[in-house]
Parts: C-alpha cells; sequence; structure tokens
C-alpha cells in the first residue's frame, strides 16, 4: 500500500513539474514569436526602401524622395550634449552618494528620490522641459531644449546603475587604500572608479539608447515633424528619428507606411550597435580583472 | 559557564581515574610487600611481585591517553599542566611499585630465616611511607595543596628513620659478621622504603605545580 | 622601549562602549598578540592605531594613543601620514584588481614616488620582504587575482611594506588561508619582527602562542590580562584568561 501512495505522489509531482516545465516555456516563446513576427514584418516593409538616397534625403512629401538624414543629425546633435552632461552629472551625483554622503535625512531624501525619478513616466519630463527650458529660460523649441529634457530624464538611470557599479566595489579595498594613507579622492581616483567603470559604462549606454528610441517628450519640448534643414546650432529647430518614423507612420499614404519601417531598421541598427558597444565594454573590462 | 569541551573534560576524567586506581594498587603493594617481610610471607610477597605487571600497565595507559590529547586538542594552561603531571606521577607511582616488589624480591631471599632481631624500626618507617603515600595520592585527588606541603614534611622523619635503622644495622654487622646478608638485606628495605618517601614527595611536588603553576621544592 | 602607549581608552560605537578603560604599552620591534572571543574590542583597538575608526561616524574615543610620542588623536595629527607609519593587513587578502606591481607601487605612488627606477626598487624590496620575490618576478606585470590566497596575502603584506611603515597591524591575516600558507605567513611574521613593531589579532590561539611575544587577553571591551605570551598560555594570572585559552568559554 505505502509502496502504491509514494508511487502515485512520485508521478504526481513529476507531471506538475512537467506542466510548469511547458508552462514557462511557452511564456518565453511568446515574447521572442511576438518580436520575431514583428521585426519580419517590418524587414519585409522596410528593406525595399533602404538605400543609400534614403539616409542621405531630407524629409519629402513624396515618398520616394523622403529620407532620414535630417532625424539621424538631429538625433547626433542631440546626444552629443545630452550624453556629455548626463554621464558627468550622473557619476557625479553617484560618487557624492555613495562616497561622500553621510548617512542623515537629507541624503536619504535626495536618494529616495532619485529612486522615484527613474519611475517618472517621460512624457511629465516633457511637460517639465517645455515649461523650464521652452518657456523660462526661453531656449524655445531647439536642440538644447530638448537635449536637456533628455538628460533630465535619463539622469536617474545613470545614477542608480553607477551607484550600483560603485557599491559592487567591496569595502575591503577602500580599506586597503585608506590603509595605505590615502585619501578619499585617491581612493575613487585610482581604486573605485577604475573597477566601477565598466558598470557604469554599461549603465550609460543603455540610457543613452532610451534617449535615442524616447519620443513621447521631445513631442513636447516641440521637435518638429517635418523639417529640410539640418540644425547649425544648438539653439535650432531639429527633429528625431523616432518622431520621424512616428510622423511617417501617421501619414495615411501606404507608402509612407513603408518609410517608416526603412526608418525603424535604421534606428533597431543604430540601438543594436550602442548596446554591442556596452556589452563589449563590460566583457573586456571584466577579462582584465 | 558554557559546557564546553565535553569530551576533552572527559578525557581528563579519565586520566585521573586511571592515576587513582593506579595509586590504589601501589598503596596496597607497599602495604602488602612491607607484611610479607613483617612476616616471612613469601606467598604475599609473589603476588606483589605478580601485581607489578598490572601497575606497569597502567603507567603506559597514561601515557596513552596523555600524548593522545596533546595531540589533538593543544591543551594549554592547568589543561597541560594536568597532563604534564600525570605523566611524571605514574612515573613515580610506577616507581613506588618496582621499590615495592624489590621489598618483596628480599622477603624471598630471605624465605624463612628468623630476623637476627625483632622489626621495629622498619615497620614504624614503613607507616609513615605509606601515610605519605596515602595523603601524596589524597593531595592529587583533591588538589590540596597544603596536605601536600603536610605530607612533605614527614620525609624528615622518614630519612632520620632511615639513618637511626642504618647505623643500627652497621654495628649488628660489625659485631656478628656470619649475618651480613641478612643485615645488608634490611639495608636496602631501608633504602628502599626512603626512595618511596622521595616519590612521594614527588607527587606532592606535582600537586603544587598543578594548582599554582609554579615549581615549589619540597624535598 | 615602547613605541605605542595607550591611555585610559574608551570608545563607543554609538550607545556600546566597545573598549573600557584599556591602557597598555606595546614594546618596539616585538611581536604583541590580541586574543578575545568576537566582539571583545582587539579588532576594534587594533583599528584605533591607525585610524581606521574615523571611518565609522558613531564613534567617539576619550583617552590617549600615542606612537612615538605623539598622541595620534591630536587634532593636529594628519591622519594619511599616521597611516603612512602603520602599516595594516586585512583578514580577507584583499589585493587591488592590478598588476602585481602596481599593487605593490600603490602606497608609494599616493605619497608622491613618481620616479619609475626608485619604484622598481621599492617593488622588488618589499616583495623580497614579503618573501613573495622569487615567486612573482617574472610575472609582474600580471594580475595580483592570479595569485593563490596565500600569495595574495603576502602581496598585502608586500603592499604595507612598500611604505616603509615602522608598525605592522594584522587583522586575523591568516583566518582565511590553508595551515600551509598560514605557516608561511607566521613564519614571515616573525623574521619581520627585526625590522618592524607587529601587533596581530588572532581567533587562532595557537597562533598567538607561537608567533608572538606578548600576547592582551579582551574580554567584553576589557583588556583582562596581558603578559608575556609564554607566562599567559602556561600559567594565566586571571581565570577569565584561563577559562578562554582552555576553551571552557567563549
Amino acid at each position: 500500500m505505502m509502496q502504491l501512495d509514494a508511487e502515485k505522489q512520485m508521478r504526481r509531482r513529476k507531471r506538475k513539474n512537467t506542466i510548469f516545465h511547458i508552462l514557462f516555456l511557452s511564456s518565453t516563446l511568446f515574447g521572442i514569436v511576438a518580436l520575431a513576427l514583428l521585426l519580419i514584418q517590418i524587414l519585409v516593409d522596410g528593406l525595399g526602401w533602404l538605400n543609400w538616397d534614403f539616409l542621405t534625403n531630407n524629409a519629402s512629401r513624396k515618398a520616394e524622395k523622403s529620407g532620414i538624414k535630417a532625424a539621424i543629425f538631429g538625433t547626433l546633435w542631440m546626444m552629443s550634449i545630452t550624453a556629455p552632461l548626463s554621464f558627468i552629472i550622473g557619476v557625479s551625483t553617484a560618487i557624492y552618494l555613495e562616497e561622500y554622503a553621510k548617512n542623515n535625512w537629507f541624503n536619504r531624501f535626495i536618494q529616495t528620490n532619485i529612486a522615484n525619478l527613474a519611475g517618472v513616466p517621460s512624457i511629465v519630463y516633457g511637460l517639465l522641459g517645455l515649461t523650464i527650458f521652452v518657456r523660462v529660460f526661453g531656449f524655445g523649441k531647439s536642440v538644447l531644449a530638448g537635449s536637456l529634457t533628455m538628460t533630465l530624464l535619463i539622469l536617474p538611470i545613470i545614477i542608480v546603475a553607477s551607484q550600483e557599479a560603485i557599491k559592487a566595489i567591496p569595502g575591503s579595498q577602500r580599506n586597503a587604500s585608506f590603509a595605505l594613507g590615502a585619501n578619499r579622492w585617491q581612493t575613487i581616483l585610482r581604486v573605485v572608479l577604475p573597477s566601477a567603470l565598466p558598470g557604469i559604462l554599461t549603465g550609460s549606454i543603455l540610457s543613452f539608447s532610451r534617449a535615442v528610441g524616447e519620443t513621447a517628450p521631445l513631442i513636447v519640448v516641440g521637435a518638429v515633424a517635418y523639417i529640410t534643414t539640418l540644425p547649425n546650432s544648438v539653439f535650432d529647430k531639429f527633429t528625431v528619428m523616432p518622431i520621424q518614423i512616428y510622423t511617417w507612420a501617421n501619414l495615411p499614404q501606404e507608402e509612407f507606411h513603408n518609410v517608416a519601417s526603412a526608418g525603424i531598421i535604421v534606428l533597431l541598427l543604430m540601438l543594436l550597435t550602442m548596446n554591442a558597444v556596452a556589452i563589449f565594454l563590460r566583457n573586456k573590462y571584466q577579462k582584465k580583472n | 559557564m558554557l559546557a564546553n569541551r565535553q569530551q576533552f573534560d572527559a578525557d581528563l576524567q579519565k586520566l585521573r581515574q586511571v592515576l587513582i586506581e593506579m595509586g590504589d594498587l601501589v598503596k596496597k603493594a607497599i602495604l602488602d610487600s612491607v607484611n610479607s617481610l613483617k612476616d616471612s610471607n613469601v606467598e604475599l610477597a609473589k603476588k606483589v611481585i605478580d601485581a607489578d605487571k598490572e601497575i606497569n600497565v597502567f603507567e603506559e595507559r597514561v601515557d596513552d591517553i596523555g600524548s593522545r590529547l596533546i595531540a589533538t586538542q593543544q591543551p594549554v594552561a592547568t589543561d597541560l599542566r594536568r597532563i604534564l603531571i600525570a605523566f611524571k606521577m605514574a612515573g613515580d607511582l610506577e616507581r613506588m611499585a618496582d621499590l615495592a616488589v624489590d621489598i618483596a624480591k628480599v622477603t624471598v631471599r630471605n624465605g624463612n630465616q628468623p630476623f637476627i632481631k625483632p622489626l621495629v624500626d622498619i615497620p614504624r618507617m614503613a607507616e609513615v611511607v605509606q601515610q605519605m603515600t596515602k595523603d601524596s595520592i589524597t593531595a592529587y585527588i583533591e588538589e590540596n595543596v597544603d596536605l601536600s606541603y603536610k605530607m612533605a614534611k614527614m620525609d624528615d622523619e622518614v630519612d632520620e628513620l632511615h639513618s637511626e635503622i642504618l647505623r643500627e644495622l652497621f654495628v649488628m654487622m660489625a659485631k656478628e659478621p656470619k649475618n651480613v646478608n641478612q643485615v645488608l638485606n634490611l639495608c636496602f628495605v631501608s633504602r628502599y622504603l626512603e626512595r618511596m618517601a622521595d616519590h612521594a614527595t614527588n607527587i606532592g611536588e606535582s600537586v603544587v605545580y598543578l594548582v599554582k603553576g609554579t615549581r615549589p621544592d619540597l624535598n | 622601549m615602547s613605541i605605542v602607549q595607550i591611555k585610559d581608552l574608551d570608545l563607543y560605537y554609538g550607545d556600546f562602549h566597545a573598549l573600557r578603560n584599556v591602557s597598555m604599552n606595546i614594546n618596539e620591534k616585538s611581536i604583541t598578540a590580541f586574543i578575545g572571543p568576537s566582539g571583545c574590542g582587539k579588532s576594534t583597538l587594533l583599528r584605533t592605531l591607525n585610524r581606521m575608526n574615523d571611518m565609522i561616524d558613531s564613534v567617539k574615543i576619550s583617552g590617549a594613543v600615542s606612537i612615538n610620542d605623539t598622541n595620534i588623536y591630536n587634532p593636529t595629527v594628519n591622519v594619511e601620514l599616521l597611516r603612512k607609519e602603520i602599516g595594516m593587513v586585512f583578514q580577507q587578502p584583499n589585493p587591488f584588481p592590478k598588476s602585481i606591481f602596481e599593487n605593490v607601487a600603490y602606497g608609494p605612488k599616493i605619497h608622491g614616488i613618481r620616479n619609475k627606477k626608485q619604484l622598481d626598487e621599492i617593488v622588488e624590496t618589499s616583495l623580497r620582504g614579503a618573501a613573495l620575490w622569487d615567486e612573482v618576478k617574472d610575472d609582474l606585470k600580471k594580475s595580483a587575482y592570479g595569485l593563490s590566497g596565500g600569495q595574495q596575502q603576502r602581496l598585502c603584506i608586500a603592499r604595507a611594506l612598500a611604505i616603509n611603515p615602522k608598525i605592522l597591524l594584522m587583522d586575523e591575516p591568516t583566518s582565511a588561508l590553508d595551515p600551509i600558507s598560514t605557516l608561511k605567513i607566521e613564519e614571515l611574521i616573525q623574521e619581520l619582527k627585526g625590522d618592524y613593531t607587529i601587533i596581530i589579532v588572532t581567533h587562532n590561539m595557537q597562533q598567538a602562542a607561537r608567533v608572538s611575544d606578548q600576547t592582551a587577553f579582551f574580554l567584553n571591551g576589557e583588556v583582562i590580562e596581558f603578559s608575556d605570551t609564554s607566562k599567559l598560555f602556561s600559567n594565566p594570572n586571571e581565570k577569565k584568561t584561563e577559562d578562554y585559552i582552555t576553551g571552557r568559554f567563549g
């Protein structure tokens, strides 16, 4: 009897295990399959439109003459401000919070709010940018206003990622440095940052790619949808790739939807390149240690 | 206090038990050897000689337990001294048993020959030595420093009796040289008893060293 | 001759009284061991000697610690220069994720030595001092993480020697090492005694007994007994010491 019960129980346990195995596998497949279908759809629609002209033409009323040049340059202009600014401010903040800040209510307050800011919807940053940079500072609907807004958006992510990277450096290494007579800045510069750099870079590049892909806040700040000139200064009008794609996708003509797909392919290639760089950096530094 | 090192404590207890049992056997060997001499009881003397083997086994057991504890438990301070004096004490007890055997052998050699004079001083000396042996073992059991000192004092008495006995025996030897054999044997017995007292004193020293950590000179 | 004088030292972590009225003199070029159960204050005292406790916000200290006749808690004392005089080796080997050379050269560089030839010399002398030179002389450019645990700890000792300290503090330096590596470090400690004053915190009482000249036994933040190691381990004055070293509590 006992023997039989035990066998039954064992069968039941095995069955349960199989059921969950299948359940989790199908969840995984669901995401991958959906993503693959989407990519295939885009590639089918867009590849035919993707050529050198597409990259070098500005926007046009005619689908076959439309190009993404202005948007690519707009994105590059924006990132040339957003990337260094958010990196410097973000990493500095992280260093302050992790290495210098004492554990008092003020610093705890800052810490909590940074964590919260990372979760604020991007449209809220757009409204903030519109109020402060476009109107109060009077930058207008310019590259600068857009870049600063994007900086605000990704700053909390860079701070949190950098903090995590700095936290991961064992206290024992800081102690070793202090015990040898190094002061705090020497310790940060020679021990903490070199070890934390891969983590900081990875986090930063991933948040840069988020900035490249964001649409909503820039629509609010006023990136223009149709533009035929490249920006010459930070105070010029601009557009960026996601907005250009968004605009094309909203046009009634069927051809423009295919143009949008071609734009998406370019955007995806750019994002994948950035992520690849992030992974490369991480692996390179990990191996070194 | 936490009950740490229970196994170690149990082993130390065992070591102590072995020494106490060995002490009992040695006390008996001394008593029997002296009685065998007094009563010319060759049977009893032979028993004493046989019993020595058993006592030697006890000494080996002390060596085994003690060296195992040193190797495995890294004893320090009192624990270490407890084991060190166990070695020493087992040596002393074993020597005392050997001396009892020596006395028993005198009994055997003398056989049924009557003594040239009634034995008076030697039994008196033997009594003191037995008291010392008893006290030294009690001092160990109770870790009693005062008793050790008191016991060691009796050694003076033993030494005095020893020289007195020797003087008397020398006179006899001079008077009747034909008894030289028996007289010499009695000289030896006195000497053996005197050595026993020294070993008892050593045990007293060990007890003081165990308790205080310093080495006194009780001799 | 004593090089460290501690007088009436009290230390609090917040409300916790971690060191109680500690006074002791530590002899120059000798090895002093601190023993005692966890949380007894031995590591805390070690860390007051190079002011590593400064790192903790809630620490309050009263009393005096003098090294070479200077009270190191005097406000005019420069902590970085103080730590240059006092090397420290930690419980876990903690080399930097740098090359062997850079690990040893770290301290001298911090203190302003740039000359390559001079650095080469310091690195070699320090590695020889830590009995590691022969094992690593061809691999100076390789990562310190490629060394074994025992080698890493000797590298940390070399790193501490490179700043040319007078005193070496060792906080359970062998607790993470295997027995053979432990014996090597212990031998090294004996060799270093000729040039340095060594203070070692250890949980391993046999280690304290083997390597040190003097031993201090700590309990609940107090120094219960401080005497010659041979005396303390063969015939301690205090019952509490006896109970601890014979393993009857703690």
